[in-house]
């Protein structure tokens, strides 16, 4: 079977519009979480990290002057058409589009809103970016709430390894709107600080928003130069509740095992965890007890929500790009916001950014509905 | 590979393998329907109350056939959940969107906004059947059996899954329809196609 890659890769976020302005600031431990107040978001100030929309549509003009577009679409099509370039792909039949988000243009059913409610169909917002690239094939929206982002890699390496595609882009993004984080607030899962994943005094979680983009792809040429080789993923439900995380890590476990088993190595091998990390009290106190089971005590971890915030459908594969880049570097880079473990398990969270070589890391992530998913990838170049 | 079994939910009607198992009647909303359908089949589940729509459909669709199969969640069965439709969560999107449209009359509950993720209905069939498997959700404009097809083959050779419970599950306003089929190495009721699905869909 083909090796596949993870290749160019995009993240447009309130630290700029590439992967490269959001990396540098991760190593310098800048977060990008900012006090907002926007009664038209939540009645409270609350901590969130938003794109600048002046900048989206000035950067945006460059692609198109039609003023259909929605928020969503300027970012998702921002980011994709700089990675297409990028990877020099002629788009053809066999190249596929995957477009992964949970909420998609939900601002659309607001009262006010300028576009029309059809806008909120996921395959109206998929179609958009098919048509404005060209792509030959009906694009695949997966909408699999917090482990998206990762369980897009999984699809696109599956649908290539069954010779359906040689190469898939992948676009990520959610917004944060009313919706999002009344429903979030609702659950009283908002921080009123800054995240502080797996700490004593950890609060909760901010929501923010990105959209990040990447290749998928079977072809040695022309690779990034942090390029990673997908060794092998797993996803498994937790079978336990739909809402809260699950008081063994079980679906946690399987899913790692799943991956280690398909990539053919010891939990040892894995050089940094790019963990889930929300900042809630179960989710960090879960995935404690699931690595802890997976003997990853040790293993150098992170989470970058104290960055970001909670990025939903784009979460997973921007945290897969700060990870390849994080290899690449050869740099752990730090979990922000972290003070004093705060979950009852030992396991080793990157305090600073600190030079380590770097060959293999392990991404997880775990969603409402029991859902975890991990994926294991390599160095390509070194 | 095979399909071992399908079950369609559609015009207030349940068929097992294009039989007819439960009808309701022809005047009856979804919620009237498939509380009838839910009793009807002894399904004794109490937790399907609180559950939106699409769960319900789904969650139903899915009993009807692993209970047809023996799937018990005692003896682990590693079946995957892949599912799709074209509404997403829209059905419940919409009524959450309701109750925080208005400043003056604002009632966010977690219990319809845990609902407001397509995904939700899987879990729902994982914890009722035990099931610590793959889920996935696509979104496609219309149901498209050549995705469904090619990845259901993949997770079973790479042996992420034993079997694939895969299919459509779609409410949007009024409207509702479920296609579900089980999708096994193991000899079945017809070859796993791409023209076989499209010609029982």
């Amino acid at each position: 079977m083909h090796k596949i890659y993870l290749s160019h890769n995009n993240i447009i976020s309130s630290y700029g519009f590439d992967s490269k302005s959001a990396v540098e600031n991760i190593k310098d431990e800048v977060t990008s979480l900012r006090l907002v107040k926007d009664k038209s978001l939540m009645p409270d100030p609350f901590f969130t990290s938003l794109i600048n929309k002046e900048k989206l549509d000035k950067e945006f003009k460059n692609l198109s002057s039609k003023s259909s577009y929605t928020t969503l679409e300027k970012m998702m099509l921002l980011s994709l058409s700089k990675i297409i370039s990028k990877s020099n792909i002629t788009i053809t039949e066999r190249t596929g589009l995957i477009v992964s988000t949970t909420k998609g243009n939900i601002d659309a059913l607001e009262l006010n809103s300028p576009h029309k409610k059809e806008k909120a169909y996921l395959s109206e917002l998929s179609k958009v970016i098919q048509a404005y690239f060209g792509f030959v094939k009906e694009p695949i929206v997966l909408s699999n709430a917090c482990v998206s982002g990762v369980l897009a890699t999984s699809i696109a390496k599956r649908l290539i390894a069954q010779d359906v595609f040689d190469n898939v882009f992948i676009v990520s993004g959610d917004l944060v709107t009313k919706f999002i984080i009344s429903g979030f607030n609702s659950f009283q899962a908002l921080s009123n600080e800054p995240c502080r994943p797996y700490s004593k005094n950890r609060s909760g979680i901010n929501i923010g928003e990105v959209a990040a983009s990447i290749l998928v792809t079977k072809d040695q040429e022309n690779l990034a130069l942090e390029a990673v080789e997908i060794l092998g993923d797993g996803t498994a439900n937790d079978a336990n509740h739909i809402s809260g995380p699950s008081r063994t890590g079980e679906g946690l476990v399987r899913s790692v095992n799943s991956a280690l088993k398909e990539a053919n190595i010891t939990a040892s091998e894995i050089d940094y965890i790019s963990a889930h990390g929300t900042a809630t009290i179960f989710n960090d106190e879960m995935e404690a007890i699931a690595f802890d089971r997976l003997k990853m005590n040790k293993t150098p971890l992170n989470s970058l929500k104290g960055y970001f915030g909670h990025t939903l459908g784009a979460s997973g594969l921007l945290e897969t790009i700060v990870g390849m880049h994080s290899m690449q570097q050869n740099t752990l880079f730090a979990s922000l916001g972290f003070d004093e473990i705060g979950v009852s398990k030992t396991i080793n969270i990157i305090k600073n950014s600190a030079p380590e070589d770097l060959n293999i890391f392990l991404k997880t992530a775990s969603g409402f509905g029991g859902c975890n998913t991990a994926a294991i990838f390599k160095k390509v170049i070194d | 590979m095979f399909i071992k079994s399908y079950c369609h939910i559609k015009n207030n009607a349940i068929l097992l393998n294009g039989e007819l198992i439960f009808k309701g009647q022809q005047e009856h909303s979804f919620k009237e329907f498939i509380k009838l359908a839910y009793k009807d089949l002894e399904t004794d589940y109490s937790k399907f109350f609180k559950m939106d729509n699409l769960s319900k459909l789904a969650f139903l669709g899915a009993d009807v056939l692993l209970k047809q199969e023996n799937v018990e969640p005692e003896n682990e069965e590693n079946i995957a959940l892949v599912f799709s439709n074209n509404a997403s969560s829209l059905d419940t999107d919409r009524k959450y969107q309701k109750s925080i449209e208005d400043n003056n009359n604002f009632y966010p509950s977690p219990a319809v906004f845990v609902y407001t993720l397509p995904n939700i209905c899987m879990g729902e069939i994982s914890i009722k059947h035990k099931l610590y498997s793959e889920n996935s959700f696509f979104i496609f404009e219309n149901f498209n059996p050549e995705y469904l097809y090619a990845y259901s083959e993949g997770l079973i050779k790479e042996n992420k899954a034993e079997k694939v419970l895969c299919g459509w599950v779609n409410v949007d306003k009024e409207e509702y329809t479920a296609f579900l089929y089980l999708v096994t190495k193991e000899k079945g009721i017809m070859p796993h196609t791409i023209k076989e699905i499209n010609s029982r869909f």
